[in-house]
């Protein structure tokens, strides 16, 4: 039944795991440009944003198409919804990709410094929470999903650590404070892409459970599920 | 001015063939409420033996009890008495051909024996006002017959005439599936203006249109009601499989 | 296509005009004022006219068409709404069968119903064989008209509330009026002209008559008469009568089509 609609629907979802490939190694990159202080690595993550933008346009068309002709309902509405809300957060982790990028190649023309914070730590936390929202996004599973938003409390705490340890450094060592800046907001940027994992999160379990656990509703007043369905 | 509907384990069956199993609702009143559901599900079936119209049928019988407000539809009335409370509307539009659009709508009050002329002028232009038809057959009231207007005219010449009887409730049987979407636009209109004045049950094979019109929606397959709840759970995250299923398109 | 079909109309309209045609040739000539308001001389004597049998007739087939209709339509109403089952099946054999009696062997029925009872013949009896012959012929039209009322009609005024029986009447039979109405001509024109039922029952009159116990003049049964009589002058006046039969029984028809149409409302009017 309705084989067309599957095979958009299909489409869709391939489209979308593409981007979250992209996103994902876009983040990766630039953290690691920002460990190995290298400038191709920058340079790539510049050059490969435009791919992502095209990505969110193709997406958000699809998927208005599909909702204004085939009038999905229930899950497979929920499914769009939660897709197009996905999109715009993958599109925003490019955007940190790059910032992040920018920001290391402003650390590479100034001297090496020796930080009391460890981004390379916070990054592969970071780029966990991404790769799993996109597992649970793969999969449907909800409890995937769910893991990643107790991941986030881990970030905060991560970047507000930063926080206090490079403006010590700022003080204490005020010749390096552009380096410790620039550190800062890396550190920022990273805390943003984990917020945009989270909300990756919530849209899979709206869309799997049809609960809508944002700003840290609880997802335990949704029914169970008999099983996952797959879109 | 509308009454709600309890069904109480309703079974019914024709001949030797059950048609439907064990049904239980409660239809609130002043409300609109769709019966969705894959041909041969049963739903026609029930909406008749909501107005004991199965009964027309031969060797059609039914168990369970059913009460139209606090009356007992098979123990506490006759069928032509509890018809002119609950009316009907059917699928493909049946004016009475021979008759003039004012006869029409008359029909249900001249044959039960109603004759006071000018209360009967009054009760025809009220319907015909209900039924959003007024305006296009004011002029031709008696010249006209019923079957010369188009298929949506005539399908709210049946509405009016089904109102005109002043029943309490109002069972839709597939009203606008001969009709062209304008058509049905006007009378989902329509529906949702008398919802304020009588209770609505509308059996619907398009479930854009339950979604539209209903507050309510029940799930049918195969005779079993499988899930009945506010439309927009129905339609956003419905708690049975078979009813994602079939919403979804999946199946039916 | 076209070409045969309109060929075979024409054929079939061919013997209606032809007789027609021939009955105008041979009868106009004798209808005169003195034939329609006289009644017949002796033989011998020239003139004389039918009136008697005109209004005799008249008088039969009302009586017919009063006990004929209402049963026969009855009957008609019964096969249709109620007569899906095995009572309806022998009702409708049984009407087949009374449809093929010869019509002399129906008159020899009334004859020994009525007449012999009220030991004399009279136009009632001629009326009761008529009706006879009437019914099943009302009776299947009927049904058959009704059957093809659609049951969407009858369940859109089941469910205003109205009664079953309230049902065939107002809605079921207005909606097929006129196909009844045409049953009821149909009937109504053969029995017109029957002759032989009317041989024991009404038996013919010479003499003008008013009374229900005595036996009365008819059309078809002075025609009969005359016809094989051996004088020129009854043969005449057979043309005409056959002549003002033939017209009595179109202007029925018309008339009753008229009246009909003009009390029904007709789709797109």
């Amino acid at each position: 039944m309705r084989t067309r609609f599957q095979q958009q629907m299909e489409d869709l979802r391939e489209k979308l795991l593409r981007m979250g490939g992209l996103a994902e190694l876009a983040v990766d990159r630039a953290c690691q440009a920002y460990s190995e202080r290298d400038l191709t690595r920058c340079q790539l993550v510049l050059e490969n944003e435009s791919l992502i933008n095209a990505a969110e346009r193709e997406i958000d068309e699809m998927a208005f198409d599909i909702l204004a002709t085939q009038q999905p309902a229930a899950i497979d509405l929920r499914f769009i919804l939660a897709v197009t809300k996905i999109n715009a957060d993958l599109e925003r982790v490019g955007d940190q990709a790059v910032n992040i990028a920018e920001r290391v190649m402003d650390l590479i023309e100034l001297p090496a410094v020796d930080l009391p914070v460890d981004i390379g730590r916070m990054a592969t936390a970071v780029s966990a929470m991404v790769r799993r929202a996109l597992e649970s996004f793969v999969e449907g599973k909800a409890e995937l999903a769910q893991a990643v938003l107790e991941m986030d409390h881990v970030v905060d705490r991560m970047r507000d650590e930063a926080f206090i340890m490079l403006v010590r450094k700022m003080n204490e060592e005020p010749q390096v404070t552009q380096q410790a800046l620039d550190a800062l907001l890396v550190a920022r940027n990273l805390e943003r892409v984990a917020d945009h994992a989270t909300n990756i999160s919530e849209d899979v379990i709206f869309w799997v459970l049809g609960a809508d656990v944002r700003h840290h509703a609880q997802a335990a007043s949704a029914a169970p599920r008999p099983e996952r369905r797959e879109p | 001015m509308g009454v709600g509907i309890t069904v109480e384990h309703l079974n019914a069956f024709y001949g030797k063939t059950q048609a439907l199993f064990d049904v239980n609702i409660t239809v609130l009143a002043n409300r609109a409420t769709a019966l969705i559901g894959p041909s041969g599900c049963g739903k026609s079936t029930f909406i008749r033996c909501l107005n004991r119209m199965h009964e027309t049928i031969p060797e059609a019988r039914v168990d369970g009890r059913v009460h139209i407000g606090d009356l007992n539809v098979y123990n506490g009335t006759s069928a032509t008495q509890l018809r002119r409370r609950v009316g009907m509307v059917f699928q493909k539009p049946n004016p009475f051909p021979t008759m003039s659009i004012y006869d029409n709508v008359a029909a249900g009050l001249k044959l039960n024996g109603f004759r006071n002329r000018k209360k009967l002028d009054e009760v025809v232009h009220k319907s015909l006002h209900s039924a959003a038809l007024w305006d296009e057959v004011k002029d031709s009231l008696h010249k006209k017959s019923g079957a010369s207007l188009s298929g949506g005219q005539q399908q709210r010449l049946c509405i009016a005439r089904a109102l005109a009887v002043q029943p309490e409730v109002l069972l839709m049987d597939e009203p606008c599936s001969a009709l062209d979407p304008i058509s049905t636009g006007k009378i989902e209109e329509l529906i949702f203006q008398l919802k304020e004045q009588y209770t609505i049950v509308i059996v619907t094979h398009n479930m854009q249109q339950a979604a539209r019109v209903a507050e309510f929606t029940g799930f049918f397959l195969l005779g079993k009601m499988i899930e009945f709840d506010k439309t927009e759970k129905i339609f956003t995250n419905p708690s049975d499989k078979k009813t994602e299923d079939y919403v979804t398109g999946r199946f039916g | 296509m076209t070409g045969v079909a309109v060929l075979t109309v024409a054929l079939v309209l061919l013997p209606l005009f032809a007789i027609f045609a021939y009955l105008v040739y041979k009868g106009i000539g004798s209808i005169n004022f003195a034939f329609l308001t006289q009644t017949p001389k002796p033989v011998g004597e020239p003139g004389g006219g039918m009136a008697n049998a005109i209004v005799g007739s008249m008088v039969i087939l009302s009586i017919a068409s009063l006990l004929g209709v209402p049963l026969g339509i009855g009957a008609g109403i019964f096969l249709s709404e109620y007569g899906r089952n095995r009572y309806g099946d022998i009702v409708r054999f049984v009407s087949d069968v009374l449809n093929g009696v010869p019509s002399i062997v129906i008159g020899i029925v009334a004859y020994g119903l009525v007449v012999m009872r009220q030991k004399h013949f009279s136009a009632l009896a001629g009326g009761v064989a008529l009706a006879i012959m009437m019914i099943p012929t009302i009776a299947r039209t009927t049904e058959q008209m009704l059957l093809l009322v659609p049951q969407a009609i009858r369940e859109a005024a089941y469910g205003l509330g109205v009664s079953r029986w309230r049902t065939t009447l107002s809605i079921t039979l207005r909606t097929a009026t006129s196909g009844v109405i045409t049953g009821v001509m149909l009937a109504f024109a053969r029995v017109a002209g029957e002759t032989a039922p009317l041989l024991f029952t009404a038996f013919g009159n010479q003499f003008w008559n008013w009374r229900m116990d005595q036996p009365t003049a008819a059309l078809s049964l002075q025609i009969f008469t005359y016809a094989i009589s051996p004088f020129d002058e009854w043969h005449r006046q057979a043309w005409a009568g056959a002549l003002v039969l033939i017209v009595l029984i179109v202007g029925a028809v018309a008339a009753v089509r008229i009246v009909v149409r003009h009390g029904t409302l007709a789709a797109g009017a």
